[in-house]
């Protein structure tokens, strides 16, 4: 056990399932922002969606292809990696492997970019089945911009900065290439179960 | 492309606080002793881990307010009120107290000579702690780069480092303004009212010198800021921004 702060003896909140919270985060019902700059707003008819890199040919979406794409409605929990999980969080996206299943490729990892020119990686089999999407609607309505509308990855078993806000495209490689955060030292993977927030965790 | 450097491990370690200093009414000033603390830069912050005595942990982040050549570690913390952490940070801790801590953390919301300016730092509230340590840093290695504070507060008597902050040499490349948005001494002089897309054009440096632009404070405060600074024609590319939500502590 860690060294006992005198005096400390915290907040439980007696509602909230530990299991379902990670080591090191705390339950919030608000959704807090974290971004690294300005909130970009892409006007929709301007707005694609393409997966390109290491496949035989890319693919890419118009708003209105995006929405016609068969979609989930999906209850999950969230972890962002400053501490915050947020519990039963409702989003309806395309599954990450509907648009997998439009391309042939053999890579083993993603490079997920966004307007602003975010990016983070991903293993492929990180994204695959049920384990990831691309949501464009929150709680019933659809994406604000500064939680990352008009759509954003969502990978609810990784910390939150691997669900890229402002998502455009997905650049499948051949080589695992570290992302903006991950370029700054947060670690490659993000299992929050594993409290990999940092390199070396 | 290449690689950024990355940092070791970043292991817990047993900090010991040396003083307490009362900044404002809510706002207190940590100084931590470590054991093994591999210095920091400008910008970055520091994961806080408490343990009660029946094992429950809490974690949160702060900002490094201390200058990385100032020697030592400085956090400033806010109370807030519904906070878990802050509270006890705040009033429960004392002299001599122990607590763990690792970092330092982050690299981007970072300012160094290398990256020049000038530049525009926009601080809401207690998001004024990163700037005492470029602003420290800038004068701790004799840097000319122009720089410009502007520091929104709700009243004259919640500006953290006030004294600090007017006590910038006369002559040297720092300006510092404050703008305050729920009440006024009777001789302010300053601006008044939150910031806007009128405030920002006289703040702002003009966009042809490229200035290099670091915004902290809660999550609209921010996005305020920086949506101001885009719609007056700012590259987005050169805004920085470091947010805390409602839900801190």
């Amino acid at each position: 056990m860690s060294p006992i702060t005198r005096g400390f003896r915290g907040r439980r909140r007696d509602t909230v399932d530990p299991a379902r919270v990670p080591p090191g985060q705390y339950v919030t019902r608000d959704f807090p922002v974290l971004s690294a700059g300005p909130t970009p707003h892409t006007p929709l008819p301007e707005w694609s969606f393409t997966i390109d890199g290491a496949v035989s040919e890319p693919a890419s979406w118009t708003w209105e292809q995006f929405l016609e794409l068969p979609a989930d409605t999906v209850t999950v929990d969230i972890h962002c990696v400053t501490k915050w999980s947020k519990l039963d969080t409702e989003w309806r996206g395309v599954r990450v492997q509907t648009l997998l299943d439009q391309i042939e490729t053999a890579a083993g990892y993603l490079t997920a970019w966004s307007d602003g020119g975010y990016t983070t990686n991903l293993r492929l089999d990180d994204v695959v089945d049920d384990r990831a999407w691309v949501a464009y609607m929150y709680g019933g309505e659809p994406l604000e911009s500064e939680h990352g509308g008009p759509a954003r990855l969502l990978v609810p078993h990784l910390y939150f900065w691997k669900s890229a806000k402002w998502a455009r495209g997905l650049t499948l490689t051949d080589d695992d290439e570290p992302g903006f955060w991950e370029n700054y030292g947060y670690h490659n993977h993000g299992d929050p179960w594993l409290e990999q927030r940092y390199q070396g965790d | 492309m290449a690689r950024a450097a990355l940092p070791g491990r970043l292991t817990w370690q047993l900090g010991r606080v040396l003083e307490l200093v009362g900044e404002t009414a809510r706002v207190k000033s940590i100084m931590i002793e470590l054991p093994d603390w591999q210095g920091h830069r400008a910008g970055q912050h520091v994961d806080v881990r408490l343990t009660a005595e029946d094992g429950y942990e809490a974690q949160r982040s702060y900002s490094i307010a201390s200058g990385p050549e100032d020697g030592g570690l400085l956090l400033t913390v806010e109370r807030l009120d519904d906070g878990e952490v802050s509270p006890f940070l705040t009033d429960e801790l004392r002299a001599g107290d122990e607590f763990e801590l690792r970092g330092p953390i982050g690299g981007y919301f970072v300012w160094e000579q290398r990256l020049g300016g000038p530049v525009l730092l926009i601080a809401g509230g207690s998001g004024i702690v990163p700037f005492r340590a470029m602003l420290r840093h800038r004068a701790a290695v004799g840097s000319t780069v122009p720089f410009r504070l502007l520091y929104s507060s709700r009243t004259w008597e919640e500006v953290i480092y006030r004294d600090e902050l007017l006590a910038a040499p006369s002559g040297d490349a720092v300006d510092v303004r404050f703008t305050l948005t729920r009440a006024w001494p009777d001789d302010w002089t300053g601006s008044r009212g939150r910031i806007d897309g009128a405030l920002l054009r006289d703040v702002a440096w003009p966009d042809a010198d490229q200035p290099l632009t670091y915004i902290c404070g809660p999550t609209g405060f921010v996005e305020a800021a920086a949506a101001g600074l885009v719609n007056n024609g700012h590259a987005p590319g050169r805004i920085r921004t470091e947010r805390f939500g409602p839900s801190g502590g």
